[in-house]
């Protein structure tokens, strides 16, 4: 029973680890309909941002702190805002009238791109990402273990996911923003500047990853210039699971998928996780063919 | 505008035209003042830490011995071709480095499984390959001109499992092993049979994929069928992160694995969670044979940062080539593989080598422990 | 579109292959081995546009339709001991067949449930299948498990290779300029159109997977019998993204545009090592662990890939069909 337990908790904090990346993931797919392969990428940048400007930020506020996490949070969301933003401005705009399958090339030349750049810049070696949250021990009550870490990830994941929500109901760019989806060539003719919507959802979604990034980086504190492929990929997976655009799907599917792992792993084969894990997918998809949460589009004649 | 067909038909006679443009490359050039060592490594992609590793400790070897006046009065030059970590670029890559360069000999890989790509095509050539870190058996078993200055799984796999139960001690051992990987897979084979032979229990076998983050789920397993310790036969890449979380669940018996522990980037990421861990490797630090501490040395002064155990056998591989041409007193493919076969004790930066009858590198393996951040000599343990 | 004299180019095809096979030995290994990549890259490729291109469904698996047929086609050579030429190639020809059924019944696997799905959803299915195909094959000792399996014979040859290549095109191309195949295209213009014109739509895109499988087991039997050694790790993810690019860069449905994508595509790294071998024997990298562009040849890659994409987002050869009213 209290194996069972632990492996909850577990498969709740490794999950809820892969929402807050799939959140990021879906609200840009929600908008502008393509899969942006270089979000794992960002979070991965997102992490290495927070590895150099760690050491600069412990000089001004003691490290670790919950001020100077706070700090590294913030420089590291705003930089990656700007090179997602930048990003799309290069390399997706100049097509955005064209099928969304030829974005996905330029954002798979992207996502290649950042991460041979960062073995060229970073080294192939992983780093270790230095403490910067206080850890404690919440509970060890008949063996089981939580630590603090887990817990921030987990109300993080919940927090943003109820911004986001905000951001996108009730505010005036939240409201442009949902136009845009629904139809981009209708909502400029009602005087929306669809580039600059675009724009911020970039910015946004990139801000998500890097905040990701850091908390990932700090429950699993080794980094390297490859580290987003997996974590995309399944964060991707999860999106797709909990219905693709849909924020509360992206967090169930992250959440699915985490704990599926884990119990797999620990209860039938961690050998077989990866393959199971997609089954389980494939089997949710037949049943559900628009994911968990997912609107299902009626196709219009 | 051409019909397809006839475009196609126009595509496939360009194609002979170019083909029959291609003239095989001729062999080695006796008469240039240079001796061209090809080498084939994990540049980029996602093995790259370990292939720029066995990497700078070659170019270090290279650097030396030109310095020193080369090798037969003649400089070495070295072609470093990249796989990207991917399956199907070393056939290439290697094939490239034989007809198009005319290299004397092939130094790679660090994984067994594009060594093993690359083994059959120096063979058909004739032309002797090195691989300076890839333990699988079968890599050696391809042809007479296959050689390797590390040890082989079954020898390190039988160290550890005698370590284990004689000098730890253990009677229930749990193993968990990257099944992406055919080193962790060959270590966890021949480390279990040396274990149960030997009387000890398993206590419960789990896996991961390199790469993965989260070890949580494997090691509440792990922890729910109480073991006495637990072999880790990964890459130093993941090995830390597992000390760390098996810290944070509180799991209270010692973790043991194999050389590729060996990095320097091994204990800042496992910290204080791998006091007490034990590993075997090639050679130990405390070591005073001058050339491990010259190797060690020369090589954070060239790359400002420590050597570890890929580096040190990329150097090795190199070495020991360098050491047969000098020994044949020609670059010509069949002298060099009889001169590499006839190998004996050759000091190299990871202890003194030589070449078994299978065409493995035969010497002690040293097991060290993990003590204040360092790496602490225990025992050396003999082929 | 002419296709009158198809066959006649096909025998044509076939012919300048076997004359040039026999010239083998003339050809430089090192190129004679990255044509065999091109021939293996343009069945691929070409077999993944029937599926993404001209039926316009969005498949992220091709590569586990590779690592079928090769294993199984490995498999079987390798039971086979030194045979004569005659006797070899006919056992090469069953075992490619062999691997391309395979690979075919795997593909109605993967096929069924499109009948429910769409788009990325679909995606996320091909790219799971792909993943469990790769995860199985690892598990499995008797094909080497994560180490490999070792093919003992490499009967791959320029005949073969470019022979099947056309094989496929003329396949794919006869099947897309059929009364039939017009199926295809009306599924990838509007699936609801042409349900409503009386069209079987699941047929046409359960028919667009199995054939594009079996050649992708093809593909995966010449490149197992030219490599010699096979890994599962080989058939992953990233993989089929590479098919997919040849694809989309060569312009979706457009078969020779995404042969010549699939060309440029393979000899794209080859040309930037040979001038990183050039810059190398310059002696513009004396002190450098590795030639400058050596060191950076992936990340020219990749930027190139998103110059080519911006420069020409139709695709690179792409030519005009009319295009679907939306």
């Amino acid at each position: 029973m209290t194996e069972f337990l632990q492996q909850l908790i577990n498969g709740l904090a490794f999950g809820s680890i892969l929402a807050l990346i799939a959140i990021g993931y879906t609200m840009v797919y929600g908008i502008l309909r393509f899969i942006n392969f270089a979000h794992g990428d960002i979070f991965m940048l997102g992490a290495f941002a927070g590895f150099y400007l760690a050491p600069k930020i412990a000089a001004l506020i003691p490290l670790p702190s919950i001020a100077g996490t706070l700090v590294v949070l913030g420089i590291s969301m705003a930089l990656c805002a700007g090179l997602g933003g930048l990003i799309e401005r290069l390399a997706y705009r100049p097509l955005r009238k064209r099928p969304k399958l030829t974005v996905l090339i330029t954002a798979i030349g992207v996502s290649l791109f950042i991460e041979y750049a960062g073995q060229f810049f970073f080294g192939a070696a992983p780093k270790k990402f230095p403490d910067i949250l206080p850890v404690w021990q919440v509970t060890r009550i008949g063996g089981l273990s939580l630590n603090s870490n887990q817990l921030v990830v987990l109300g993080v994941s919940l927090v943003l996911l109820l911004a986001l929500r905000f951001i996108v109901l009730k505010t005036k760019i939240g409201t442009a923003m949902r136009a845009v989806s629904f139809n981009p060539e209708a909502a400029a003719l009602m005087g929306v500047n669809t580039d600059h919507v675009i724009s911020f959802t970039f910015a946004l979604g990139s801000a998500l990853a890097a905040a990701a990034g850091i908390l990932w980086a700090i429950n699993y504190p080794s980094i390297d210039p490859l580290m987003g492929i997996l974590p995309g990929l399944k964060a991707f997976v999860a999106a797709v699971l909990g219905g693709i655009g849909s924020l509360p799907g992206a967090a169930l599917g992250g959440i699915i998928i985490g704990v599926t792992e884990t119990l797999v792993s620990g209860y039938i084969s961690s050998t077989y996780r990866d393959a199971i894990a997609f089954a389980v997918l494939i089997l949710i998809l037949l049943v559900k063919p628009s994911g968990l949460l997912g609107k299902k589009e009626i196709e219009k004649v | 505008m051409k019909t397809w067909p006839e475009q196609f038909l126009a595509a496939a006679a360009a194609m002979l035209v170019l083909t029959g443009c291609n003239k095989p490359a001729a062999g080695p050039d006796a008469s240039a003042d240079i001796i061209k060592v090809g080498e084939f490594a994990s540049l980029t992609g996602s093995e790259a830490t370990f292939g720029q590793s066995s990497h700078h400790g070659t170019q270090l070897a290279v650097d030396q011995l030109n310095a020193a006046g080369g090798v037969l009065g003649k400089k070495i030059q070295l072609l470093t071709e990249d796989n990207q970590s991917q399956a199907g670029q070393s056939a290439t890559v290697v094939r490239k480095l034989i007809s198009s360069d005319g290299v004397v000999a092939i130094l790679g890989e660090v994984a067994s499984s594009r060594s093993l790509e690359a083994a059959p095509i120096c063979q058909q050539n004739k032309v002797p390959m090195i691989s300076p870190s890839s333990t699988n058996p079968k890599v050696t078993e391809t042809g007479d001109y296959i050689f390797r200055v590390c040890f082989i799984d079954p020898f390190q796999g039988t160290v550890m499992a005698n370590f284990a139960g004689k000098r730890l001690q253990l009677k229930n051992v749990a193993i968990l092993t990257d099944v992406k990987s055919d080193y962790s897979v060959g270590l966890t084979k021949f480390f279990k049979e040396g274990f149960l032979a030997a009387g000890g229990k398993i206590a419960v076998e789990q896996n991961y994929s390199g790469g993965d983050k989260d070890f949580n789920a494997q090691l509440t397993a792990i922890k729910a069928a109480n073991p006495d310790g637990l072999f880790v036969p990964g890459y130093y890449t993941e090995v830390g992160l597992i000390a760390l979380q098996a810290k944070q669940l509180n799991l209270a018996f010692p973790m043991f694995g194999g050389d590729g522990w060996e990095s320097s980037s091994l204990v800042p990421i496992g910290g204080a969670a791998l006091e007490g861990d034990y590993f075997s490797t090639h050679f130990s630090p405390q070591d005073t044979t001058p050339a491990v501490q010259a190797f060690a040395k020369d090589f954070l002064a060239k790359f400002h940062e420590p050597s570890d155990a890929m580096a040190a056998l990329g150097y090795d591989s190199l070495m020991l080539l360098a050491d047969a041409i000098k020994r044949a007193g020609t670059t010509e493919g069949t002298k060099v593989r009889e001169a590499l076969a006839a190998t004996k004790d050759f000091h190299g930066a990871t202890g003194n080598i030589t070449i078994d009858p299978a065409r493995n590198a035969s010497k002690p393996a040293v097991i060290l422990t993990i003590t204040n951040g360092g790496f602490q000599y225990i025992e050396t343990v003999a082929p | 579109m002419n296709f009158r004299h198809a066959k006649t180019i096909l025998l044509a095809a076939w012919g300048v292959s076997l004359l040039a096979s026999l010239a083998a030995s003339r050809i430089n290994p090192y190129w004679l081995y990255v044509f065999y990549d091109i021939g293996i890259g343009i069945v691929m490729a070409v077999s993944l546009n029937l599926i993404n291109g001209y039926t316009g469904q969005f498949s992220l698996g091709h590569a586990g339709f590779m690592a079928v047929g090769a294993y199984v086609s490995a498999v079987i050579t390798n039971q086979c001991g030194d045979l004569s030429m005659f006797a070899a190639n006919g056992i090469f020809a069953l075992a490619l067949l062999a691997g391309g059924l395979s690979a075919a019944l795997a593909g109605l696997l993967v096929g069924i449930p499109t009948l429910r799905l769409r788009g990325d959803y679909l995606a996320i299915v091909t790219l799971g299948f792909g993943e469990i195909i790769r995860v199985l094959l690892q598990n499995m000792d008797k094909v080497g498990a994560a180490r490999g399996l070792s093919v003992m014979h490499g009967w791959t040859n320029l005949f073969w290779t470019f022979g099947l290549a056309a094989v496929t095109v003329y396949v794919v191309a006869a099947l897309v300029n059929s009364t039939y195949g017009r199926g295809f295209m009306a599924v990838h213009d509007d699936e609801v159109a042409a349900e409503a014109m009386g069209l079987n739509t699941t047929k046409y895109k359960v028919t667009a997977f199995v054939v594009g499988a079996f050649f992708a087991g093809i593909a995966g039997g010449l490149y197992a019998h030219s490599k010699q050694f096979i890994t599962p790790g080989g058939f992953g993810f990233m993989q089929s993204i590479t098919f997919v690019v040849m694809v989309i860069l060569g312009g979706m449905g457009n078969t020779i545009g995404v042969i010549l994508a699939a060309i440029l595509l393979t000899l794209l790294p080859e040309g930037l090592r040979m001038l990183a071998g050039i810059e190398h024997l310059a002696g513009f990298s004396a002190n450098r662990p590795l030639s400058w562009l050596g060191e950076t040849r992936m990340i020219i890659y990749s930027l190139l890939l998103i110059v080519l994409m911006l420069a020409r987002p139709q695709g690179l050869f792409s030519r005009k069909r009319n295009a679907p009213v939306k």
